[in-house]
């Protein structure tokens, strides 16, 4: 069997009297590929994420990176496996400016921790360019609280292309952006696939995620619900299955893709 | 020939750009100054009278200076005014057990640091707010040192003219030793928060302090060691209190707690977090060093000092609300 990047076993995890998460099995192949977490609200989608980035503890389960189990998982040992997330709230403080954002607690420094700051302006104007953010607004030194929201993503995306990640979650990348706004991420997603990223994207917009996506994991109240790809499905027909999944009040079975390949 | 003058151009805006918060309090110092100087030359433009401001303005300097770490943090420590009590005793108790002052010095920081260590415990792992933590904190400490001193001073008179005291308190042609150390201090501080990473780190936790944790900022230890950094500071204005009043006494410090924190504000720090100016604060501990210094000299009631205290604050605050660029959050 093929060695998976990454690969999450009984993962579950309670906040309190909710259970987040129930025994979830995920993974990431170790060749490039695009998966669309899909769920409702609620379904698990964020504490998942948490999860592979380090920010949150499961309660049990583990976790592999390369065939590797992985013990005392952080959000150091994440990004040192190559994972970056960018969040939903794209985790950007924004009276910093965009340098500054985007090398957060990785701030290229000397040995003394004094950071070189001539260097970090000129990698975040040199990285902007080069996704084609080329507009004065996003000139190094401009504070992140004057772009709009999908300048902002812009920022948010552009910071894990930087570190170039071998897995980058997108946590809801194209809500509240533009049409032209929403495509440049489909681009930056496509590129990274291209260039050896996978990625995991989480939306609500099934038509986004299959515009993109090779496989589909559906979430439903801390449940792994369904696996499928591309081949096997169309964007309607994931519609109609999420619609499903809504009605059937979590008693739907999760063998529900039976028959479906 | 015109593109250098316009790099310059561009060059001073962008300091102005920087700075904006820092100029503004200056603007105000500046405005103050030309107001007293009318009022009452004969006292403003003495320079005995600078000489006076001088005594006490390095402490202000070195609290202000400390206090923008935690401000900008986004938490605040009003437990310093009494760790200047506990640093000085400690200070004075070194002494009058036969210990060399060195050693008392070294006392008063640690004991400092670990009060500060104990504030950042108190907020970020038992979760408490740093603003009812640290008055509990300020009330326990200043009780521990009435009922430890039984409300008694601790004279130390005898380091007069030693070489420790010139060290610290002495004068160099003239102009105060312990106007060196703050301005030294400044430098630490202003290379720490522009220059490091602990800087930037710190204004990352204090504008958003989820976004940091989701980045891996370590955000309970960087916000520990900006009330450590108080502590230390708190501690070396201790020591230079009890040498220039030559006493310890278990007041001391008492009356710097509000004053502080309002000169951190008056230079431009917003209360909010995120963001902050060193050399606003140094501006604004300025301004109310002459204010402290400057009222009685000029032969205006002591009673009028918190009024005028009160109107620079409000002031200075609304020059600063109009100063803020608005930006959408």
């Amino acid at each position: 069997m093929k060695t998976k990047f990454l690969e999450l076993k009984n993962i579950s995890k309670s906040f309190g009297k909710v259970n987040a998460l129930g025994r979830v099995n995920f993974y990431i192949k170790e060749e490039p590929e695009i998966v669309a977490l899909i769920g409702d609200n609620g379904a698990g989608k964020s504490t998942l994420i948490k999860i592979i980035s380090g920010v949150l503890i499961q309660d049990c389960g583990e976790i592999y990176i390369n065939g590797k189990r992985m013990k005392n998982w952080s959000v150091a040992k994440s990004r040192a496996s190559g994972i970056e997330t960018v969040y939903q709230d794209r985790a950007l403080a924004l009276q910093q400016t965009l340098a500054r954002n985007i090398f957060m607690g990785r701030e290229l420094t000397n040995i003394f921790g004094f950071m070189k700051n001539k260097l970090q302006f000129a990698e975040a104007d040199r990285l902007m360019r080069t996704i084609g953010f080329t507009s004065k607004v996003f000139a190094s030194g401009s504070i992140v609280a004057k772009l709009s929201g999908g300048e902002r993503q812009g920022v948010a995306i552009a910071r894990a292309l930087y570190f170039k990640a071998n897995l980058t979650i997108l946590d809801e990348p194209t809500t509240a952006l533009s049409l032209t706004e929403a495509e440049k991420v489909f681009d930056f997603i496509l590129q990274a696939k291209e260039g050896g990223s996978s990625c995991i994207f989480i939306t609500h917009n099934i038509y986004h995620a299959y515009y993109v996506s090779d496989r589909f994991v559906i979430l439903d109240r801390g449940r792994v619900i369904m696996e499928t790809d591309h081949e096997h499905t169309t964007a309607e027909q994931l519609v109609k299955d999420m619609q499903k999944i809504a009605k059937s009040n979590g008693k739907v079975k999760e063998d529900i893709n039976n028959g479906r390949s | 020939m015109a593109e250098h003058r316009s790099h310059v151009i561009t060059g001073i805006l962008r300091l102005i750009e920087k700075n904006r918060r820092a100029l503004s309090a200056l603007l105000v110092l500046f405005v103050m100054m030309i107001i007293f100087i009318i009022a009452s030359p004969q006292v403003f433009l003495n320079p005995l009278m600078y000489k006076a401001i001088l005594k006490t303005l390095p402490m202000f300097i070195i609290l202000t200076s400390a206090m923008v770490f935690v401000i900008v943090s986004g938490e605040i420590d009003l437990s310093f005014s009494s760790v200047i009590g506990l640093a000085g005793w400690t200070f004075a108790l070194t002494l009058r057990s036969g210990l060399s002052p060195y050693l008392g010095v070294l006392f008063a920081l640690i004991v400092g640091a670990f009060v500060g260590f104990i504030n950042g415990v108190l907020v970020t792992r038992v979760g408490l707010s740093s603003l009812v933590s640290t008055l509990g904190m300020n009330f326990l400490i200043r009780g521990l040192i009435y009922v430890g001193t039984k409300g008694e001073g601790t004279p130390v008179t005898y380091l007069r003219d030693t070489p420790f005291y010139n060290a610290f308190i002495g004068s160099i042609w003239g102009f105060p030793v312990n106007m060196l150390w703050a301005l030294g201090f400044v430098v630490i501080c202003v290379l720490l928060f522009d220059y490091h990473m602990f800087g930037a780190q710190i204004s990352c936790v204090g504008d958003n302090m989820e976004s940091s944790r989701e980045m891996g900022i370590k955000v309970a230890t960087i916000k520990t060691l900006a009330f450590v950094y108080v502590g230390i500071a708190s501690a070396i204005v201790a020591v230079q209190f009890t040498l220039t009043n030559q006493i310890f006494y278990p007041g001391s410090g008492e009356s710097l707690l509000l004053v502080v924190l309002a000169a951190v504000f008056i230079g431009g720090t917003p209360g909010w977090g995120g963001i902050g100016t060193i050399m606003g604060a140094v501006i604004g501990a300025c301004i109310i060093g002459v204010i402290n210094s400057g009222i009685i000299a000029a032969g205006v009631s002591y009673l009028y000092k918190e009024f005028f205290y009160g109107l620079i604050i409000i002031l200075a605050l609304m020059g600063h609300k109009l100063n803020e660029k608005r930006y959408q959050y």
